[in-house]
């Protein structure tokens, strides 16, 4: 048993977890995080990406004493309050969501994209979202919401 | 910003309007030139706008709670211990020392479960865990509830299994061909080859004579690889007994009422006491369609321990669950006059099915039955062999059973058009069937927009310019198809409506809808809502969705077949109007008016003729309860029982209507390498009507990446005994069982044709499955068009389409003709 503290959505938490836990399972079991999911738990589906210190990473392939001293944020972390990120808004304009599971990861490295880069070309939002797998929508309406999104964004 | 909006040019045969996707924005529902003359009038509110989904910010916040979200308090968790061995005796199972293990609670075995279950009645083959023998590596054995995972995952390396290893079958060539057992399955008569499951062999005209009298002949061989699902949320569930029989297993399913008869008949419980919970699913595509090891094995854990358990799949378990799309070994004559007009097709399809039935009855009926739209065929026949085979059983996946001819048939049209010179669109043109008609095997086509269809991914994609117009290493192709709005008869016989909502009102005017559908994304809870508020006229945020719980919602069959918006919208119509009535009348009472002349919409009950006259909904709704007691509604929708043939399997395809599609697919080749970039895919689908713009075209884009992975990627294989370990998955995990990324992924774009078909909800017609089938034989026909090779293999990967320039470079070279 370790305990970790770390940053997670601007709260300062503190969580004993068995050593070998991941980022994501301290998430999940430790802190009832539940937004960030578990596709594959090694590393392929990018369902479980959250925002390490600003860079998209994959939450289950993350030891937790790695995030230690350092700033997570989670989907849970994307809205202002009752008012939505406009990405997670875009995403429910466009339909970018069907199933949802794999959205919460699609949304955190979108979210990274965004803030490295305001005006991201449908070439930069592909290659942003190439470690993030959906199954149901084909893509073309996550690219859609993402662009919107970003358009927001600078407006 | 209004989107792109065209009107096709009617004429009597064609009944559909096109609507180009609006890439963002809105775009207002086109009005078909020839709708249904009740509907003609309409002015919708809510149907055909583009509208959020009453799910999608709970979605995009992590606000959904999917069944692993779900934590209950002293919840165990349990773990499957599975088989080793693709075929073998179990001669014991001692699992004293894993009962033993610290923080172990219960173990179970095969025999605590020994009633059969199989999702199609007539064929129950499994056990929730094998009593006395596994069929394949991953075959469910024990399985254990500890304190946490990592004790469980030890007590299952403490369960001692005795194994004798038995033969196994690996291709459903040598399966049939067995002349002795063991087989998979033991036969139900002696003397029979208990690996075959299903034989069907139906003949509708004569195909004999049709082929004589062919001008042209194609007889080719095509072989379908075997797919599978991989929703990103793998299978999970949670039971949770008390005291009494009273059993509640929440489950990431398709078929929560499926999954609560069978709960209640394995485990011998009161059905009235087990209830199914279906949080929201994090995919499926008919991979979690049918009870599945994990559900039996929560509840009855739970009711061995008293404690709640969960279990969660591996990854690498996804794959071995799988009942997946089948590989079919296809062998298609098709014949043609000189114009190009089919005169008789003949199939022979063996099916493999893997380790157990499944749907599998169905899939084999499908493989032919499925086949006889959108193309008048004067003679058909088709023999579907299914075999059993020691690999994970394979079942429905998006496009169940169809996929896989369609692929060949298409093959075969765009062959036939080659060697009479037709353009293949042209082609698909004359063979029309049209609307409002039967098939060949007595399926009765209502409406039907498949010349649009063809018509807008001609226009969309400059077809013209293109086929046979493009430099070597670039081509076009096209492929057409027909799907199901769902199945005219449920998996168990019975005469009750296929699908129930219940509506209640609140004096806040609020309603409730309970429907006992299952929301696994497509979108299924939105559209109950879409309706209810258009039927009322009440704002769409005051309509709350429950859905999917045996306690609660009234019986829907489930999320298969694309029955959903179909039977539920039709049951949701059906409610609402009940309610309707019933303010109608109570206010006309107030008004001193008639029941007809007020309408609802727009948050207020209205007289007709006089908009000066009006009232809020709440208070029309208050109105109405204050005359008739709480308000409250059912609606059901059952299917037509009297529109199939008269023959043996004539119900098995039937369905009250059919969506029809057409792609054009636009490839490079690269030659030196056999890579094939699918650069983008036009898809055209004449869904009925669109009740959300939004979610068909997210179905109609999601199809059609499905089968482009299908097309190129995707292979579903094991290992051989020369690589080891024969029958185990070559690759279970979402590295190597390759589907497409956002990289892979070609631009696709949405061409929503709407025919309104005269007894869907608005006219709507299914969008979640047949956009899918045309994908995989366009990419073959545009590989054609690119490098003149045909692809009768699936998937069209660089090494095969390698091979066959090849191929094609040494024929050439010896003077035999390529095409």
């Amino acid at each position: 048993m370790e305990v970790v503290r770390l940053t997670v959505n601007g709260d300062d938490r503190t969580c004993g977890v068995p050593s070998h836990y991941t980022l994501l399972e301290t998430l999940r079991y430790g802190l009832g995080l539940t937004g960030s999911k578990q596709g594959c738990d090694k590393g392929d589906c990018g369902a479980c990406t959250v925002i390490l210190d600003g860079k998209a990473v994959l939450s289950c392939l993350t030891p937790v004493m790695e995030a230690e001293g350092r700033s997570v944020r989670t989907v849970e972390g994307l809205a202002a309050g009752l008012e939505p990120h406009p990405l997670q808004d875009e995403f429910d304009l466009h339909g970018a969501a069907q199933c949802g599971f794999c959205t919460p990861g699609i949304l955190c490295s979108a979210a990274a994209l965004l803030h490295r880069e305001a005006s991201p070309s449908r070439q930069d939002i592909r290659e942003a979202l190439a470690g993030n797998l959906c199954r149901c929508t084909g893509y073309e309406k996550i690219y859609d919401a993402v662009e919107a999104a970003a358009a927001r964004c600078r407006a | 910003m209004p989107g792109v909006t065209r009107n096709a040019a009617a004429s009597a045969e064609r009944g559909a309007s096109v609507s180009a996707a609006s890439r963002n924005g809105t775009t207002s529902a086109v009005r078909p030139p020839e709708a249904a003359p009740q509907e003609q009038a309409r002015e919708f509110s809510t149907i055909g706008r583009r509208m959020r989904k009453v799910d999608g910010l709970a979605k995009a916040s992590g606000r959904a709670r999917y069944a692993d979200d779900i934590q209950l308090p002293g919840m165990l968790h349990g773990k499957i211990l599975r088989s080793p061995h693709p075929h073998a005796r179990i001669t014991s199972i001692d699992v004293t020392a894993a009962e033993r293990l610290e923080g172990v609670h219960a173990v179970v075995t095969g025999r605590d479960m020994p009633i059969p279950y199989g999702i199609i009645p007539w064929t129950p083959d499994e056990h929730p865990l094998c009593v006395d023998r596994v069929r394949y590596v991953g075959d469910g054995v024990a399985a254990v509830a500890a304190v946490d995972e990592e004790t469980a995952n030890q007590a299952l390396e403490l369960v001692e299994v005795v194994y004798e290893e038995l033969p196994a079958y690996f291709t459903p060539q040598e399966a049939v061909a067995a002349e002795s057992g063991p087989f998979v399955h033991e036969p139900r008569k002696p003397g029979r080859n208990g690996n075959i499951t299903k034989v069907v062999r139906l003949e509708f005209g004569d195909v004999d004579a049709g082929l004589e009298d062919s001008a042209v002949v194609v007889e080719e061989d095509y072989f379908f690889e075997g797919t599978t699902h991989t929703p990103i949320e793998p299978h999970c569930a949670i039971g949770m007994a008390e005291r009494g029989g009273r059993l509640t297993v929440w489950s990431a399913t398709q078929v929560p009422h499926y999954l609560h008869r069978e709960l209640a008949r394995v485990l011998e419980l009161d059905p009235a006491l087990v209830r199914v919970v279906q949080p929201p699913v994090g995919g499926a595509f008919g991979g979690k369609s049918e009870p599945f090891d994990l559900e039996f094995c929560v509840a009855k854990l739970a009711m061995k321990t008293g404690r709640p358990v969960k279990i969660l799949y591996t990854r690498e378990e996804v794959f071995y669950a799988h009942r997946g799309r089948h590989p079919f070994h296809m062998r298609y004559r098709t014949g043609a006059d000189a114009d190009g007009m089919l005169k008789a097709v003949d199939a022979e399809v063996l099916l493999d099915g893997g380790a157990y039935a499944s749907f599998g009855l169905v899939t084999t009926y499908y493989s032919g039955q499925l086949l006889t739209a959108p193309y008048q065929m004067p003679a058909y026949r088709f023999h579907s062999v299914r075999a059993y085979t020691n690999k994970p059983a394979c079942g429905p996946k998006r496009g169940h059973g169809s996929v896989q001819p369609r692929f060949a048939f298409e093959v075969q049209l765009d062959r036939i058009a080659e060697r009479l010179a037709v353009d293949p669109i042209e082609l698909r043109r004359r063979n029309f069937i049209g609307a409002h008609t039967r098939t060949v095997n007595d399926l009765r086509i209502t409406s039907n927009g498949f010349l649009e269809c063809l018509d807008a991914v001609e226009e969309a994609s400059a077809w013209r310019r293109k086929f046979r117009k493009l430099p070597f290493g670039h081509g076009v192709g096209v492929a057409g198809s027909t799907y199901i709005s769902g199945t005219n008869y449920p998996v168990y016989p019975n005469d009750m409506p296929q699908s129930g909502v219940q509506l209640q009102v609140d004096r806040s005017g609020r309603v409730s809808v309970f429907s006992g559908a299952s929301e696994i994304g497509q979108g299924a809870d939105s559209m109950v809502a879409y309706v209810v508020a258009e039927e009322l006229g009440v704002p769409l945020e005051h309509v709350r969705v429950l859905a999917g719980d045996t306690d609660f919602t009234p019986v829907d069959l489930g999320a298969y077949s694309s029955r959903v918006t179909f039977m539920l919208g039709n049951a949701c119509i059906d409610a609402a109007r009940r309610l309707k009535r019933q303010v109608q009348e109570a206010v006309a009472e107030a008004w001193d008016a008639k029941p007809g002349e007020v309408l609802l919409a727009g948050g207020l009950a209205v007289r007709a003729g006089d908009t000066g006259v009006a009232m809020s909904i709440r208070d029309a709704f208050n109105l109405a309860e204050a005359k008739f007691g709480t308000l409250g509604a059912t609606g059901s929708y059952n299917t037509p029982k009297d529109v199939h043939g008269d023959y043996r399997g004539a119900t098995i395809g039937a369905s009250p209507a059919y969506s029809f599609s057409a792609h054009v697919a636009e490839v490079r080749v690269d030659p030196e390498t056999g890579f094939v970039d699918v650069e983008k895919i036009w898809i055209a689908h004449d869904c009925g009507r669109a009740l959300n713009p939004v979610l068909v075209e997210g179905q109609m884009e999601g199809s059609a990446y499905m089968g482009f992975g299908e097309a190129i990627m995707e292979e579903h294989v094991f290992k051989t005994a020369e690589q080891g370990r024969a029958g185990l998955h070559n690759a279970p995990s979402l590295l190597d069982y390759r589907i497409p990324t956002s990289l892979d992924t070609p631009a696709l774009e949405s061409l929503v044709i709407e025919s309104v078909d005269p007894e869907g909800p608005y006219g709507a017609k299914e969008a979640g499955e047949g956009p899918l089938h045309p994908s995989i034989p366009a990419i073959a026909n545009a590989i054609h068009d690119a490098v003149g090779v045909r692809m009768n293999s699936l998937p069209f990967s660089p090494p095969r389409v390698w091979a066959a320039l090849r191929d094609q470079a040494t024929g050439a070279m010896r003077g035999e003709d390529a095409a």
